[in-house]
């Protein structure tokens, strides 16, 4: 039933939706109704859902160990990757602008501009789509597998809120977890800019770092790292939400876990458009 | 229904579960089209019917976490239907559930698994606590799997160890979700054998859910039998017996 309505409406919201029994889609409803009707219901859901979070992270008693946790095993997995993809970030961002800056004459300008790419925006963008990529699948299918064998129910059953103990921790711990990796992703990524610079052209870490850094302010560099708080909001709540949705046993996992990253990724470079245009209105 | 075994009826006196014209659809599917029953205390009530017939929705409903389109559901005189979740989770400390797949959390040890209700809500020490999950899991004849994951057990053990998990906090009343479904006859006898002692050893008050009419037989007090979201005929499984309902003669034929 889903897969029908899916294939009528090629938009990534319908693949997204829970599988939704309020909807007649053969009588009542155009197609056009139906994909109206269950975009709203999604959106509605995703409210509901929110609401419940907040009530549930903000009353005592808090999960402090189940945070740790989760903190841990996202920063511990997620590291190697955000490593990884920053220092690539770096080369290949040097290689580039150094053939274009040398094509303007400007190549003494390198070093600051590859270091204003990275803390400005490469940095945090490529972070969150990176740990998008590892923790909103990871999330996604882990609490949907959960629901689909009933485990959150036993939760439920056994007195204990899984909005509390799951997914609050989870939100959290990704929210927090972002402004890290993103130092991690732009250190990484100005040291191995400079190495690929170096390989081109030898110069002087403390030269590079100098004069990278010469005309970078505070609000160069916190707004931006800051932002990724945003990005992880958005990785937790709708993996999270991805998975506490999840119906019909290895499918509805799979699907939990595809949504998540589509959804995430695509909802945090939509964020990035809005929160670049406030921190340019209040940082500059 | 009326009841020729009297010790049946003294129990009925005062029901811990009391449901009442139950009502429950998921979308354009109803579910439930009104049940009613009662669960004294003590007592070990079987609901029976085909797969499919909103059997699991029920339990679900008693224990809130499904809503009811209407009706009522009493456990222990407080309608569940109208709580608080605060007020909601109290009663849930008190009821053990048993699901149908055990239901066990995949990340965590048996030992953990089991430990899990007692770490969230009681304020034992670690040590008392490895001494009730001990106890606990010898109870079930699986102390010495303490330390496996969910994974690494069978069907049958997984569900000895949800049965363990159930009665972690002490419960009064237990749900069971399809306990014998997918064992071989011989695990399904032991299952059936550790409810039986449950009720004997703690008086417990049991619902199960099930379509294993042999089951039903071996552990229950009296019998119901639900047909498309309706409960068809309630009372002993020799009440079961001597209808002539063709619905209820091809059920218990078909087993």
């Amino acid at each position: 039933m889903e897969t029908t309505i899916s294939g009528l409406v090629p938009f990534v919201f319908v693949l997204a939706m829970p599988y939704s029994e309020t909807v007649d889609q053969t009588t009542t409803f155009s197609a056009i109704g139906v994909w109206l009707v269950k975009f709203f219901e999604w959106f509605g859901n995703l409210a509901l859902f929110c609401g419940r979070l907040v009530r549930s992270a903000v009353t005592p008693p808090y999960e402090i160990r189940e945070f740790v946790h989760q903190f841990d095993e996202l920063g511990s997995k997620s590291l190697p990757l955000v490593a990884l993809a920053g220092a690539a970030t770096g080369v290949v961002l040097t290689l580039s602008t150094r053939d274009s800056l040398i094509r303007f004459g400007a190549k003494s300008f390198l070093p600051a501009v590859v270091i204003f790419s990275i803390i400005k925006e490469s940095g945090p963008i490529i972070t969150a789509l990176v740990v998008s990529g590892r923790a909103a699948a990871g999330i996604g299918a882990e609490l949907g597998a959960m629901r689909v064998t009933e485990q959150i129910d036993a939760m439920e059953a056994s007195a204990v809120d899984p909005y509390r103990f799951l997914v609050a921790t989870r939100v959290l711990a990704c929210m927090l977890i972002l402004p890290l990796l993103t130092l991690v992703t732009d250190f990484l990524g100005i040291l191995m800019g400079w190495v690929a610079n170096t390989a081109a052209e030898p110069i002087s870490l403390q030269l590079f770092i100098h004069a990278g850094f010469k005309n970078v302010t505070f609000n160069d560099f916190f707004p931006p790292t800051l932002k990724t708080i945003v990005f992880g909001l958005l990785i937790g709540v709708i993996s999270c939400f991805q998975g506490m949705n999840a119906r019909g046993g290895t499918q509805g996992v799979e699907r939990a876990a595809t949504n998540s990253v589509v959804l995430a990724s695509l909802f945090i470079i939509l964020a990035d458009v809005l929160l670049v245009r406030l921190i340019l209105v209040f940082f500059s | 229904m009326p009841s020729n075994d009297t010790k049946t009826d003294s129990k009925k006196n005062t029901p811990l579960v009391q449901v009442e014209s139950l009502k429950k659809s998921f979308g354009r599917q109803v579910v439930l089209k009104g049940i009613s029953l009662e669960v004294g205390k003590g007592e070990t009530l079987s609901v029976l019917g085909r797969s499919g017939t909103g059997k699991s929705v029920l339990l679900k409903l008693i224990i809130g976490l499904h809503k009811p389109d209407s009706g009522s559901i009493r456990v222990n005189g407080k309608d569940v239907t109208k709580l608080t979740l605060k007020e909601l989770n109290e009663i849930r400390k008190k009821v053990g559930f048993l699901f149908q797949q055990a239901a066990l959390y995949d990340s965590l040890t048996i030992e953990e698994n089991v430990g899990f209700p007692l770490h969230r809500h009681s304020r034992m020490s670690d040590e008392e606590r490895r001494k009730r999950v001990r106890e606990l899991l010898t109870s079930v004849g699986m102390e010495k799997d303490a330390h496996k994951l969910p994974g690494e057990l069978s069907g049958g053990m997984q569900k000895r160890v949800g049965l363990a998990r159930a009665l972690a906090l002490d419960p009064d009343i237990l749900l069971f979700d399809e306990p014998t479904a997918g064992l071989d006859p011989i695990t399904a006898a032991e299952i059936d054998d550790l409810i039986l002692r449950l009720q004997k050893e703690r008086g417990m008050t049991s619902v199960v859910v099930t379509h294993d009419i042999h089951s039903a037989r071996t552990v229950s007090d009296r019998v119901a039998l639900m047909r498309e979201g309706q409960l068809l005929i309630q009372g002993t499984f020799a009440d079961l017996q001597k209808s002539r309902n063709p619905f209820v003669m091809q059920f218990l034929a078909g087993s």
